[in-house]
């Protein structure tokens, strides 16, 4: 028997006390150029950073140009063949191992950074991005002094300078993602944080400068596309890792086409969250939650399509209607926040154009009736159903707190709808039946499948894509790959 | 005036090699393939956009098949490739010595080299999975494991130095994981390549799982970049121009694109020439969860 859910109403009856965490603990410059050499420089032309969440400058950043970008790539070069490239793994390991350490000591400054700037939750800053940055340089760490036990029968040698231009949905956690394994391996680094959270990336810079990491093996330069486009360019730079959208990705890889430099992407996608009527369908409830609405569905691998067995529909469904009404949006620095700022204004616009395309097209939208603050750039949890495989919001990736919910009677439907899409990063199975979830699992092209459960990351654990979702992974074994040179 | 022979000989038409079958090309076009003296072998056929379209039609058809077989039966019918090759020696080394001049213990060399680097991919098969697979300690409650899959289907440029050897080192790698592939033959000696597609035809390889087409690189390699149910592109010996202009077209589908040197017999002669790393280029890495718990 199917029992109907009780819906919570405390969110209309009684407000929650607000909970911000203290920043007064906080500290960060007005001003940052850029960090080369291992000493932060002053910029030519400089850009104000905002708070997403109120709208309020922070500080002003520097802005890059192609000389600039020379000058940081030269330092590389000079830190990775002087210094970087001959010192033995173990001296490497542990600068690793120290910064790892520091950014521990630093957690909750970070974290707090992170929600200011970036718009994320300070619960998810706090658990999530700043533990799993600290983790990966842990993890890459232990692997610079046994490179020659990782590749069988290979001689593995660094690759040379990495240029490396990361998103701005998880600034910290991505600049740990590219430079730990690049350092590792051995190569240094420029790396251009995105232009609207590059503040926990300047925190990290003055981490480096903390451990002693010598100059050079880390430059950190801010700026646009444009900045970013300069260092694709670079002749000097010998490997290229993007995270970002698939448009891009393909630009860069077109940009590349007929130089020798390396190439990884980790590019958008469309993942399949994919409910089987014989789940825990509470569980999957939480894990669609989890899928969609972590960091504001600010997530490349966010589940945002969900495929459910037909005859459970109505109830996950209702479920999922009840759920989403109970999540609090707003101030990313209060502790009971679910769902914070968007990162920016652009990206809400274009959430909102996406949105109305879905309504616009036919398909019923169900959004949460929760209050939003006056400042600031929210979304309300949002999702659709009666989605149909050709709608723009079953296609395009909305990189926002936006789910479609689609159907499907057999296990082989759900693999072909799943598998119905350019993008192949992610994918969950939630059934209660272990060779099913198996013999899904090995169906869906996709890199990372999530069984019961969802938007899990483990610096052991590699990620990445199939088809447009890129090529190559970061995290794990797998994740030094792209930094060396083994044949 | 000269005396016909007693017995006239029976000539080889060589035609395409596609879906297992061997299609003439669609367009009607031929090159002349000649030896190394310059006097002509045999009429090839040129193979044009439509017949790679064909090719790709008949790998994708083929591939999920070819992946979905178990890595043991993959492993058994590479080796077998090589058993149907070491048994047609004979034959490779004529053709070989015919089309491009090689001494008969040089073109005896290549062969056995060749048949030899079939086995040691053979062997691949059931280790690769192994070699590149891991489980991964991660800090929850999860069984957390990564393997290899097949890319899907690869359009490869072979080697033109060499016409067994580097063919035979172009397809193996690609294939062992459950790729197939669309080669395209643009050197020397391209009767000897369908010399090869006769040895696969009969080596239990499934239809389509590889095809082989005579052709010219610069008349292929953009539509095969450009070919939107292309998901890997292989490219042996390809100078900057070929690479940009693949690289270009490839990007629209992000595909994976990998290119090699190119050289003579001894390049290919060479253990380096063999890697389960060439293995890499072509599969995809999936890392499923699974939770542990009561």
């Amino acid at each position: 028997m199917n029992i109907p859910t009780r819906e919570l109403l405390f969110g209309d009856l009684w407000d929650y006390a607000p909970a911000p965490e203290a920043r007064d603990h906080v500290r960060f410059e007005k001003r940052y150029g850029h960090f080369i050499d291992g000493r932060f420089v002053d910029a030519e032309s400089w850009f104000e950073v905002i708070d997403p969440s109120n709208e309020e400058v922070l500080c002003e950043v520097g802005e890059a140009s192609a000389k600039t970008v020379d000058k940081a790539v030269a330092a590389a070069r000079k830190a990775q063949s002087g210094v970087w490239g001959k010192m033995p793994g173990r001296e490497r390991a542990k600068y690793l191992y120290r910064i790892a350490r520091i950014i521990q000591e630093k957690a909750r400054e970070l974290a707090i950074l992170e929600s200011m700037n970036g718009g994320k939750p300070i619960r998810e800053s706090k658990s999530v991005d700043v533990p799993l940055a600290a983790a990966h340089f842990f993890y890459y760490a232990g692997w610079a002094d046994k490179l020659r036990y990782a590749f069988a029968g290979a001689d593995p040698r660094p690759i040379g300078v990495a240029g490396q231009i990361i998103p701005w949905n998880f600034p910290l956690l991505m600049a740990a993602w590219k430079i730990a394994p690049a350092l590792a391996a051995g190569n240094t680094v420029v790396l251009k944080p995105a232009e609207t959270t590059p503040l926990t990336a300047m925190k990290l810079a003055e981490i480096f400068m903390e451990a002693e990491l010598p100059a050079g093996v880390v430059n950190l330069v801010n700026g646009f596309g444009k900045t970013g486009a300069a260092i694709v360019e670079h002749p000097d730079v010998d490997k290229i890792a993007f995270t970002g959208s698939t448009d891009v990705g393909k630009i860069i890889q077109r940009t590349l086409a007929g130089t020798r430099k390396r190439l990884t992407l980790e590019l958008g996608g469309k993942g399949a969250n994919i409910i089987f009527a014989d789940a825990a369908i509470d569980q999957a409830v939480e894990g669609i939650v989890d899928g969609i609405y972590f960091n504001q569905g600010h997530v490349c691998c966010a589940g945002s399509r969900l495929l459910v067995e037909e005859c459970v529909e109505d109830e996950v469904v209702e479920k999922l209607h009840h759920r989403i009404q109970t999540l609090r949006v707003g101030d990313p620095l209060d502790k009971n926040t679910d769902i914070g700022a968007i990162n920016s204004r652009a990206q809400l616009e274009k959430i909102q154009e996406l949105v109305d395309s879905g309504v616009e097209e036919g398909a019923t939208i169900h959004q949460s009736k929760c209050a939003l603050p006056d400042k600031g750039f929210f979304f309300r949890p949002t999702f659709f159903t009666g989605v149909s495989q050709t709608h723009r919001v079953a296609r395009e990736e909305i990189f926002g707190p936006v789910l479609s919910v689609l159907t499907f009677r057999t296990p082989e439907e759900a693999i072909e709808k799943a598998n119905n899409t350019a993008y192949g990063l992610s994918a969950g199975v939630w059934t209660d039946k272990g060779s099913k979830l198996f013999q899904v699992a090995g169906a869906l092209r996709a890199g990372v499948i999530w069984g019961n459960s969802f938007n899990k990351f483990d610096p052991g654990s590699p990620f990445g894509g199939y088809k447009e979702s890129g090529f190559g992974r970061e995290g794990g074994w797998h994740g030094l790959l792209p930094y060396l040179e083994v044949r | 005036m000269a005396k016909a022979p007693e017995r006239i000989t029976v000539r080889k038409t060589y035609k395409l090699f596609i879906g297992g079958a061997f299609p003439r090309s669609e367009s009607g076009r031929y090159t002349v393939a000649r030896d190394d003296k310059g006097a002509p072998v045999a009429n090839v056929c040129r193979a044009s956009r439509k017949d790679l379209r064909d090719a790709v039609v008949a790998a994708r058809k083929a591939q999920e098949g070819w992946a979905k077989r178990t890595a043991f039966n993959r492993g058994q019918i590479l080796y077998r490739m090589a058993e149907m090759l070491e048994s047609r020696s004979a034959v490779f080394e004529a053709a070989l010595t015919a089309a491009t001049g090689l001494s008969a213990k040089a073109a005896e060399g290549e062969v056995g080299a060749a048949v030899d680097r079939l086995v040691w991919y053979a062997g691949w098969a059931d280790k690769f999975p192994q070699f590149m697979g891991t489980t991964n300690p991660v800090a929850s409650a999860h069984f957390n494991f990564t393997f290899p899959e097949a890319t899907g289907v690869v359009v490869a440029f072979a080697s033109e130095g060499s016409a067994l050897l580097g063919l035979v080192s172009a397809i193996a790698p690609v294939i062992v994981s459950g790729n197939s592939v669309v080669v395209v033959v643009s050197g020397p000696a391209p009767t000897v390549a369908m010399e090869l597609a006769e040895v696969l035809a009969t080596s239990d390889l499934p239809g389509g799982v590889v095809n082989i087409l005579t052709g010219l690189r610069d008349e292929l390699a953009p539509h095969a970049a450009r070919h939107m149910d292309v998901d890997g592109i292989l490219c042996v010996g390809a100078d900057d121009a070929t690479r940009k202009l693949i690289g270009v077209e490839a990007a629209e589908s992000v595909k994976r694109v990998h290119f090699e040197d190119d050289g003579d017999l001894s390049h290919w002669h060479d253990e380096a020439r063999q890697s389960p790393y060439l293995i890499v280029p072509f599969v995809e890495l999936k890392t499923a969860w699974h939770p542990m718990g009561m």
